[in-house]
């Protein structure tokens, strides 16, 4: 459950070897710096803290020079915490595990092509939605036959005198999107070191320079 | 943003240099099939209908008459199983998308052709 923060670039191709052409997502990931890191002693859980992109420097408080103050760097836009199990590949080519420490400096290279991986981020927010569009109800087949404007109704939402009201929990229209959504299992089709870039394959949440998690 | 895809996008692959080509053209594209571990080269001959996207990206679609059925086939302008392109004929078309052409048959489905 390593992982590293990053921000969606957007869409487009990726001809793989047969020269099929398949839809990936472009993700710009790290590198992140390591702010914090936790332990059962201290914390009652152990992590470790990662931070991503500088952050303008005319926007600071206090509080966020102080958090950086031992990671001795510029603070960040963005912080997200991980499991601590991290590997990267040393000099000749071969991925090894490595302890974080404060200040350490994490990169695309935790990952590997071909590897699948799980990504976290928020949704596009959607609005107010009915229930044809939130939770998949069926509508009304029919535009005939009696219907004069339900055809994306919900129907009954309940039985009669008993019980005499509504179940907790019932599906019914509401906001939709903008809600922490986790992808499993995309494949890393290409990783540029130099660029810092992960290509994926498939979608991910979110608009486009949304932040984003990918674990392992 | 859409800078920083187009600059990966060069990255990852050399984009192809084609003959120039709009709706309208007919043309001819070589591809490679694969049968099994064989791979031979097939050509796919008809009239461009559209040209679409950008970039990586960017595809076309091309139609042609076959025994009587229209048969359309799209390609990514820059996949890699694209041997060549032959540009046959220059079209005179008024859109940069000539659907109209599927409800067109005999002798209405023809195309002016561009003089030079």
């Amino acid at each position: 459950m390593a992982g590293i923060i990053g921000k969606k670039i957007g869409m487009s191709s990726f001809f793989d070897q047969d020269g099929k052409s398949i839809p990936c997502t472009m993700i710009e990931a790290g590198p992140c710096i390591v702010t914090q890191i936790k332990n059962i002693e201290k914390d009652g859980y152990s992590a470790i803290q990662l931070g991503f992109e500088d952050k303008n420097l005319k926007k600071l408080k206090k509080s966020e020079i102080g958090h950086v103050k031992n990671a001795s760097c510029q603070p960040l836009k963005t912080y997200s915490e991980f499991k601590n199990n991290y590997t990267r590949t040393n000099d000749e080519g071969t991925s090894e595990q490595f302890e974080p420490n404060v200040g350490d400096i994490v990169g695309v290279d935790m990952f590997n092509e071909g590897e699948f991986v799980d990504v976290t981020s928020t949704s596009k927010g959607k609005g107010f939605q009915g229930v044809v569009k939130r939770h998949g109800f069926a509508g009304v087949g029919d535009a005939t036959h009696g219907q004069h404007n339900r055809m994306r109704a919900p129907g009954s939402i309940g039985a009669a005198s008993y019980p005499a009201r509504v179940f907790k929990g019932m599906r019914m229209a509401g906001r939709m999107g903008g809600e922490k959504v986790k992808i499993k299992n995309l494949k890393v089709l290409k990783i540029l070191k130099e660029k810092n870039v992960i290509i994926l394959k498939g979608a991910v949440p979110g608009h486009n320079n949304t932040y984003v998690n990918i674990t392992n | 943003m859409d800078s920083k895809i187009a600059e990966i996008e060069k990255s990852l692959i050399i984009l192809k240099e084609h003959p120039n080509f709009k709706s309208g053209d007919t043309i001819t594209v070589f591809y490679k099939i694969k049968e099994g571990e064989k791979e031979r080269i097939q050509f796919f001959k008809g009239d461009v209908i559209q040209r679409k996207g950008s970039g990586l990206t960017e595809t076309f679609t091309i139609r042609k008459m076959s025994n009587g059925v229209g048969v359309e086939r799209v390609f990514p302008v820059n996949s890699p199983t694209i041997e060549k392109i032959e540009v046959n004929k220059l079209g005179r078309v008024r859109r940069a998308r000539i659907f109209y052409m599927r409800q067109r048959t005999g002798k209405s489905a023809r195309i002016k052709q561009k003089r030079n």
